[in-house]
């Protein structure tokens, strides 16, 4: 197989309060011998919040986001749900719509840029299993993940609106039935667990505005885990990773149930499984104490 | 291409309950030949007229039209009379759980008490606002260009699909929820309405337009398309353009992005959190605390910064639209 390369699009907090984020993204990839160009021009994508105060804008600096990737010539990859979102659906709208491509290009001309609607956006997790593969994870485990049940928490904005997910992937997955990483969980020898919440939201977005229906959303999702039997949790999102790792205090308050598990990024739980150290995936970097290894 | 009928044998797990003598909901079972031509209605109706007569649903027009006939299919909202059994056994598989929209809300079966929803779609006024001309000499008309900023909030049949599958409606009492939120879109894009205190309703925190928790599960549920979460991005974004929105924590978290992203491209997350809050960050530091000894908090030396930040402090310079 051609060694498979993309543009790397960090987002924020890969870079600041999820370091361990970005430790085992360049593991994981190092490993699978996929090569990763950072594109360290980019910003912020706003987040949904930036979107809500002033869209245009929102979508000049995503534009600018991938006419860097187009630049190189890759698919830029994400590793946050939301930078995927938000990036997946400038694209959508710039491609669908020449008139506001064009507004927008006016602006990028400023620059000396242009967005031509050239790269494909994906999330790592679907870099990994449509393009690398599940076969192919799974031939190289060197660390079953078998002693473990593993509850996978999909986060809002990789799953929902499909028609992102049914234009962007190659394998599109149901916002009802999601599989990507129930099949990940299982390539990489583990048992995955089935609940409720796995495909609900985590509250992060509400975290400050409204704190009570962000910690029982929080909450809701780890007691459904830990009811399923789950030893720890595994999500794609570095923004569910924060808010079901570090709000268990007002999570357990909210819910008045204690609620706690260790809740791994899909990145840690690959490279795991692929043999990386705990140093490698910066293992501990989490509040929720991951003991197991 | 010739049209072949196919049949498969589901099973159903169905939710009844009847407020008037039971104390607790229970679920019948039942297994049934369906048919690719059926939608889920048919299959309500089957559990009625051939097992149990007692079994209670609502239902009207049979055409997506009346928004009567919501339920939940193995969790996920569904107009009835819509939804095809192929589509839902293609999702969901041979086994499938009916249950009313909310089974808290549950008074018989599939019916509910829809009392919430309906206070929630009166509160945001659903109707325009103006000053009516008792004799006037012609119509008031709309132009098709005004028409299409109503972005087809106009034909929501308020089924509740969306508003019983909104998280945020589900954990907070007071949040108007979904569909209040697109007809107030609905009336607000209206040329016409000159209500002065629509949009300054939805703007309350706790009940209004910033504790929907962005989840897309509106968007995913409607039967319509009406996307109701674009319609409260829409809210927010006129929030803003009319110079409406009242500095909270919800309004500076949104503005609060421009800021770190004119200053350093990528947020600066602490910064970002202190912007929104203000002095009420005091109640952050214990989880600070502890994220800060977990490596989780980089010091302000240490914060990243994009490369080419006069191309992104130029864009924002010439780009930005909204005012705050
Ligand atoms: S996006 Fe907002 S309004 Fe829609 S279902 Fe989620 S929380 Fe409710
Ligand atoms: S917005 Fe859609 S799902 Fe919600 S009540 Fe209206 S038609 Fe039903
Ligand atoms: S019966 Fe009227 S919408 Fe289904």
């Amino acid at each position: 197989m051609e060694k498979l390369r993309y543009a790397l699009f960090t987002g924020c907090t890969a870079k600041q309060s999820t370091p361990e984020q970005m430790m085992s993204t360049l593991a994981v990839a190092d490993k699978l011998g996929i090569e990763l160009v950072e594109l360290t021009e980019a910003s912020c994508c706003g987040a949904s919040h930036l979107q809500d105060y002033d869209e245009f804008l929102s979508l000049v600096l995503n534009a600018r986001n991938i006419a860097y990737a187009e630049k190189h010539g890759l698919t830029m990859v994400t590793i946050c749900n939301t930078c995927q979102l938000n990036t997946a659906m400038t694209k959508h709208k710039l491609d669908n719509d020449a008139d506001l491509k064009a507004r927008v290009n006016e602006k990028l001309a400023e620059v000396g840029l242009e967005y031509k609607g050239t790269s494909q956006i994906t999330h790592f997790l679907y870099a990994i299993i449509d393009d690398f593969g599940l076969d192919k994870i799974k031939e190289m485990v060197v660390t079953p993940l078998s002693q473990f049940n593993i509850a996978p928490f999909y986060g809002c904005h990789n799953i929902r609106p499909s028609e992102l997910q049914n234009e962007t992937h190659k394998s599109p997955e149901s916002a009802y039935r999601p599989t990507s990483l129930d099949d990940l969980i299982i390539a990489c020898g583990g048992k995955n667990v089935d609940y409720e919440e796995k495909n609900k939201c985590c509250g992060f977005h509400v975290e400050l505005q409204a704190p009570k229906t962000a910690a029982i959303l929080t909450g809701n999702a780890i007691a459904g885990a830990m009811d399923a039997d789950a030893d720890w949790m595994v999500t794609p999102c570095p923004l569910c990773h924060l808010k079901l790792d570090t709000q268990t205090h007002h999570a357990s308050e909210a819910i008045g149930r204690d609620v706690q598990l260790p809740v791994l990024h899909m990145q840690q739980m690959v490279g795991l499984a692929l043999g990386c150290t705990p140093a490698e995936l910066g293992l501990k970097h989490h509040v929720a104490k991951v003991d197991f290894v | 291409m010739e049209h072949t009928i196919t049949t498969q044998k589901v099973k159903f797990k169905v939710f009844r309950f009847n407020a008037e003598e039971d104390y607790l909901p229970y679920y019948d079972d039942y297994e049934m030949e369906v048919t690719s031509e059926e939608v889920v209605l048919d299959i309500l109706n089957r559990i009625k007229w051939d097992h149990d007569g007692s079994f209670s649903y609502r239902r009207s027009c049979r055409h997506g039209i009346c928004g009567a006939c919501a339920i939940k299919v193995n969790g996920r909202s569904t107009l009835a009379c819509k939804e095809s059994m192929n589509d839902m056994v293609d999702l969901f598989g041979s086994e499938l759980v009916i249950e009313p929209l909310s089974k808290k809300r549950a008074v018989k079966d599939m019916i509910i008490d829809k009392s919430d929803f309906w206070e929630k779609h009166a509160a945001i006024q659903p109707y325009v606002v103006t000053d009516v001309d008792e004799a006037p000499e012609m119509e008031n008309l709309v132009s098709p260009h005004d028409a299409e900023a109503l972005d087809e909030a106009d034909l929501c049949i308020q089924c509740g699909a969306c508003h019983y599958a909104c998280p945020a409606v589900e954990v907070n009492d007071d949040f108007f929820g979904p569909a209040a939120f697109a007809a107030a879109y609905r009336f607000e894009a209206d040329v016409r309405d000159e209500s002065e205190t629509r949009l300054m309703d939805v703007n309350q925190m706790g009940q209004g337009v910033w504790d929907c928790v962005k989840c897309f599960e509106c968007r995913e549920v409607c039967p319509k398309e009406i996307d109701p979460i674009g319609k409260i991005t829409k809210l927010h974004q006129k929030l803003f353009q009319e110079g409406k929105a009242e500095s909270n924590v919800a309004t500076r978290h949104a503005v609060g992005f421009i800021h770190s992203i004119a200053k350093r491209g990528v947020l600066d997350e602490g910064g970002l959190v202190l912007y929104s809050e203000g002095p009420a960050i005091v109640k952050h530091l214990p989880v600070a605390f502890k994220m800060f000894t977990k490596g989780k908090i980089p010091m302000p030396w240490q914060l990243p910064k994009s490369d080419n930040m006069d191309e992104i402090k130029a864009l924002v310079k010439s780009s930005t639209t909204a005012k705050f």
